[in-house]
């Protein structure tokens, strides 16, 4: 046996005594009132409204314009592109990204090779050169068909029937997918080995594995990372000017340079329908990581109006216990 | 010159060999286990005896050798004169008989309990959604936790997590059952519950293929006592033998660090 590890000598006793309500015991403990928080709080808060009243006030910001800006009619347009080119792109984007993950997990080294290929190619590509490329699509190829290779034709369209709002949602599905396709790959594989593992051994199918037990796992890190993509869609779908689109940012771009006088509200309404826009996807995004949360917490992560409700109670108990 | 699969076995594995790269894991495995049978299968880590176990529902290939399970080959068939891969589709079809519990426990934590041990029997079209509920809240009765069918596995203790992967392994009412260490990852005193489970499971005849350290326990419960080191079977038999007289002195020496 070694030497004991010499500790701290024991503090002799004292002959204080501590005198108290016996019923002390029974009583709840009051927590700390954390003063600096408070400070802080009241520090921000002043800034914060200071902020709020001077852009209000200031006249140069000349919000007597904005709500008629705001919902005029070529401005409401360009939101409904807006809301069609992101929709279409989400929707197209994700279902080819899907793919493109498959394919990058897939142990064939060909379509593997082929889906990196594809990940490469159009991450490169900036977006207005991949817009322009696609809106002279048909000069490349006037026509595309499907039939057999070096065969007969069976089927194929004229590419310079494509609209505007198709070749946008083209390029920009095309751009989309390659990031969507990182996203829920890196998703897939943050799923555990074993869980493949005791679905092979139950004997499910390779397609009820991935839509019962791989996806719904993956979806919890997919979801995070695919609504930062699509508030990047967002604001890339602006890009679509370059196809000759009127979407959003168009028609702030074409008011703006019809009325110079009112630039600023014209602006200002631009970056209000975004921030709308991304709120209400913001929103969407919470309750769908709170669906995909089932079986990881104990609890579910509170809504806003819980949380809100909960700092209520607890700063009031805090106060009123303590006789304010 | 021709062979024959023994029927009457409940399990039969052959001259099975499996490498991972240069690493010669399994070095010609050859075990025949009798129908109602329970054979703890034991050995120091790295001796092959998970990989063995994962061969027996063909989570593994062997590279040569078979097994067979009721006189049909797994995850094989005969072509002329060699051994053929069968496709996925009917290697899953074959491991509906044969149910696999891992150490891990790796139930689905997206699904409650009720719908793990419902999941197979919905995916093979055994039943309809409301029947499988229904068995598989009696599957989890079988294993005490008939109250528990709606929680998620994150909300259960290691011992009822493991309970319930039992329960699901069941589901499929397989004629053979691989337990692979199944009370390593508990804690001490959540060991006993799931022991139990396995108790009753080797009472009512199912022909159950174990490994484990749990050395009291297999003196128990285990009809056959199998010790495997390097990749091949040392030692085995009743466990009076192999584990209170063995003639190996491999065993002897495994058996005196564990013990």
């Amino acid at each position: 046996m070694s030497e004991p590890v010499a500790l701290a000598p024991s503090p002799a006793p004292t002959d204080r005594v501590t005198r108290f309500d016996p019923q002390i015991a029974h009583r709840r403990v009051t927590p700390r009132l954390r003063p600096w928080r408070w400070t802080v709080s009241a520090i921000v808060l002043v800034v914060l409204i200071q902020f709020i009243v001077g852009v209000f006030t200031n006249t140069r910001y000349e919000w007597n314009k904005f709500w008629p800006y705001f919902t005029r009619e070529s401005i409401l347009d360009g939101v409904v592109v807006t809301l069609q080119v992101v929709g279409l792109s989400a929707v197209l984007g994700l279902v080819l990204g899907v793919v493109v993950a498959l394919g990058r997990l897939s142990t064939n080294p060909l379509v593997n090779g082929l889906a990196w290929a594809y990940v490469w190619f159009f991450r490169a590509l900036p977006l207005p050169l991949l817009l322009i490329i696609t809106f002279n699509f048909s000069y490349f190829y006037p026509r595309l068909g499907v039939g057999i290779p070096w065969g007969p034709v069976f089927a194929d369209v004229q590419t310079s029937s494509l609209t505007p709002l198709a070749i946008g949602v083209i390029a920009l599905s095309l751009n989309e997918a390659a990031y969507a396709a990182e996203v829920i790959r890196g998703g897939i594989l943050s799923v555990e080995a074993g869980q493949i593992e005791a679905a092979n051994a139950l004997g499910l199918s390779k397609a009820r594995q991935l839509r019962r037990i791989v996806l719904p796992q993956a979806l919890r890190s997919i979801v995070p990372a695919y609504g930062n993509q699509l508030v990047g869609l967002i604001k890339a779908s602006s890009l679509v000017y370059y196809v000759s689109l009127l979407d959003l940012f168009g028609a702030v771009y074409v008011l703006e340079s019809r009325h110079p006088e009112s630039i600023v509200p014209i602006l200002i309404v631009g970056a209000a329908w975004y921030l709308v826009l991304t709120a209400v996807l913001s929103v969407v995004q919470f309750y769908v990581e709170r669906f995909y949360a089932r079986g990881n917490a104990r609890a579910l992560p509170p809504t806003p109006a819980q949380r809100l409700r909960r700092f209520t109670v607890s700063s009031y108990v805090r106060l009123t216990r303590r006789g304010f | 010159m021709t062979a024959t699969l023994d029927t009457a076995a409940a399990l039969e594995i052959r001259n099975v060999h499996k490498s991972f790269g240069t690493r010669e894991v399994l070095k010609g495995v050859d075990l025949t286990v009798d129908p109602g049978d329970v054979v703890a299968i034991l050995g120091p880590s790295g001796s092959g005896k998970s990989t063995l176990l994962r061969t027996i529902n063909h989570l593994e290939r062997p590279d040569l050798g078979y097994v067979a399970v009721h006189g049909d080959l797994i995850g094989v068939e005969v072509r002329g004169s060699h051994l053929h891969e069968l496709s996925q589709r009917a290697v899953r079809r074959q491991r509906t008989r044969i149910g696999f519990v891992a150490q891990s426990f790796n139930l689905f934590p997206n699904l409650t309990a009720r719908d793990n041990v419902a999941e197979p029997l919905i995916a093979h079209r055994r039943l309809d959604k409301t029947a499988a509920y229904e068995r598989s809240v009696e599957l989890l009765a079988r294993v005490g936790l008939a109250d528990r069918g709606d929680a998620y596995p994150r909300q259960l203790s290691g011992g009822q997590q493991q309970r319930v992967a039992i329960a699901r392994a069941l589901a499929l009412e397989p004629t053979l059952l691989l337990f692979d260490e199944p009370t390593s990852a508990l804690d001490p005193e959540l060991v006993g519950e799931v022991l139990s489970v396995i108790r009753q499971l080797a009472a009512t005849g199912t022909t159950l293929v174990i490994v484990t350290h749990e050395i009291g326990f297999a003196r128990e419960v285990a009809g056959t006592v199998v010790f495997i080191d390097e990749g091949v079977i040392v030692e085995q038999g009743p466990p009076s033998q192999v584990l209170g007289a063995p003639k190996q002195s491999r065993t002897r020496e495994f058996l005196s660090k564990v013990l």
